[in-house]
């Protein structure tokens, strides 16, 4: 479903990715972990088309990145949703609206937005709070909008770009326990984090990154801490 | 999103971005609608005297009809003659009846005999007028030539000078419309960069993200002309008599302002009123484009 060949990207000459190959299959649920600068961000920003990979080949689906014409880079976001971990919601629209967002822009009509972003508000346990404003909401609620949001248009893929940054840690349980729910329904997750817990507690295939460099792939990989910021996976 | 409440509500926010944005496109398409309108009917007073007889000859009381004859037959043997009507001291008392017909004290002491008779004449081609005039001035009985060419030409140059500064006042108001709505736009998607960053995010398309901005840009311009129009139109109503008493002459003018509940004034109204808010919309419109290309290339 998804596939990097040999991927790179430069930042004024500095390596942000270096020849990074691996693939993820349609269903899985994946914790990238690696300090900070390892290329995280940087590799789901490929995803969406955010930025675009010095070399190399990325394939979503049918897509192939590279190729794809600007005028068509929407279509591949309606396809992946995405989870922030500053949130980026709209502070002048209601957990509502910022939900229906989603939904508006692909042009559903207002009957359907409201059924279907009732029903993800039921699933992220914000049905009772829908109309409240994101500054009357707490970090875990804000959160659970965004990932309402990135998921009502039912993306085939979710990225979250370390989701459980800014919460504490049983909020943080909380937003990956409705995370393996949306996995468990067909989406495939790709959740970059910083979170040791979270990824030791769930055990989900981890892909470690460093310098730009894959440094491990195993299914049900553990977090361990290696001093000044390393990490790796363990079995 | 619901695409016009959106637009309000970026309206109110910036109610004073807005305005000055709105009186641009008024003082714009204020200028450019009088402009317009007095360049429109110079056109049609420069027609009408153009299509009046090029020379009018007025014969002495003494002349008798032969004499006029006998002018028109020298005349058409140029060949460059298009037609003559003489017109009899009788036919003069009709015309002048016709006119005056709503002033009685102007008709009471005038017969047929104070009018002259007179010939009309118009040429193939204004060229000849200079060849025919000496013929004309020459002939048995003739009192006086007037000579339309001399008018004409006087209401060209005006015309003319009418256009030339109408089309380069309403191009630098263009132009400073333009650069209003640029910098209004420019800056309201500046404040909106995170909003705008968000829905692009979320997949959000190109026209998706651009309308609204287009639009805005638009109804300042159809604001603005719309305030235009009824000033304008105001205007108009206000000084129909004097217009009429002006330039009642002209048909198309005395049709349209003849009657103020009339269909022609309605009708003529009516499409002055739309072609300003196409225009208008254009313009702002294209403002807004402009700027969303230089501020949002990616």
């Amino acid at each position: 479903m998804i596939r990097f060949d040999k991927v790179s990207k430069l930042y004024s000459g500095h390596p942000a990715l270096s020849d990074v190959s691996v693939g993820i299959d349609k269903g899985e649920f994946v914790f990238l972990i690696g300090p900070s600068g390892a290329g995280k961000t940087t590799l789901l920003r490929l995803l969406i088309h955010d930025i675009v990979p010095t070399s190399g080949v990325i394939h979503v689906d049918n897509w192939q990145l590279d190729t794809l014409p600007k005028k068509q880079i929407h279509l591949l976001r309606r396809k992946i949703g995405t989870v922030f971990q500053d949130f980026k919601l709209l502070s002048d629209r209601t957990v509502f609206e910022n939900v229906a967002l989603g939904l508006e822009i692909i042009g559903k009509t207002e009957r359907e937005i409201t059924t279907r972003v009732h029903d993800v508000l039921e699933l992220v346990g914000l049905a009772d709070k829908k109309n409240l404003f994101p500054v009357q909401l707490a970090a875990g609620e804000m959160q659970r909008t965004g990932i309402a949001r990135a998921i009502v248009g039912g993306p085939s893929v979710l990225l979250a770009d370390e989701p459980t940054g800014n919460l504490d840690p049983d909020t943080a349980l909380e937003v990956l326990d409705i995370l393996s729910e949306i996995n468990k329904i067909g989406t495939t997750i790709i959740m970059a984090t910083h979170n040791v817990t979270i990824v030791n507690d769930f055990k989900k295939r981890t892909i470690v990154l460093n310098e730009g460099k894959i440094v491990s792939d195993e299914e049900k990989g553990r977090y361990h801490t290696m001093g000044k910021g390393k990490a790796k996976a363990k079995k | 999103m619901k695409l016009f409440p959106s637009i309000w509500k970026h309206m109110r926010r910036s109610p004073y971005q807005a305005s000055v944005a709105v009186l641009t496109m008024f003082i714009t398409f204020l200028l450019g609608g009088v402009f317009l309108i007095t360049s429109v009917s110079s056109v049609l007073i420069l027609e009408f005297f153009e299509g009046k007889p090029q020379i009018t000859v007025f014969f002495t009381d003494k002349a008798v009809k032969a004499d006029a004859d006998s002018l028109d037959k020298t005349l058409r043997a140029t060949g460059k003659v298009a037609s003559t009507a003489y017109v009899s001291k009788e036919d003069a008392l009709a015309i002048y009846r016709e006119q005056n017909k709503n002033d009685p004290l102007l008709l009471e002491m005038v017969t047929a005999d104070i009018l002259p008779a007179s010939l009309e004449v118009s040429a193939t081609n204004p060229l000849y007028l200079k060849e025919l005039e000496p013929l004309v001035r020459q002939a048995q009985g003739v009192e006086e030539v007037v000579y339309q060419k001399d008018v004409v030409e006087t209401l060209l140059t005006w015309t003319n000078a009418i256009r030339v500064v109408g089309v380069i006042v309403a191009g630098l108001l263009i132009v400073n419309s333009l650069l209003i709505i640029m910098t209004v736009i420019g800056m309201k998607i500046a404040l909106k960069r995170e909003e705008i960053e968000i829905l692009a995010l979320v997949g959000a398309s190109r026209w998706y993200i651009r309308m609204p901005f287009i639009i805005e840009g638009g109804l300042y311009g159809v604001m603005g002309a719309f305030v235009a129009w009824i000033m304008i139109t105001g205007l108009i109503i206000w000084m129909q008599p004097v217009i009429l008493g002006f330039l009642g002459m002209i048909p198309v003018i005395s049709l349209i302002l003849g009657s103020l509940t009339g269909t022609p004034f309605f009708l003529a109204a009516g499409g002055f009123l739309a072609g300003m808010l196409l225009m208008a919309f254009l313009l702002g419109a294209i403002g807004s484009t402009i700027a969303i290309g230089r501020y949002l290339k990616n």
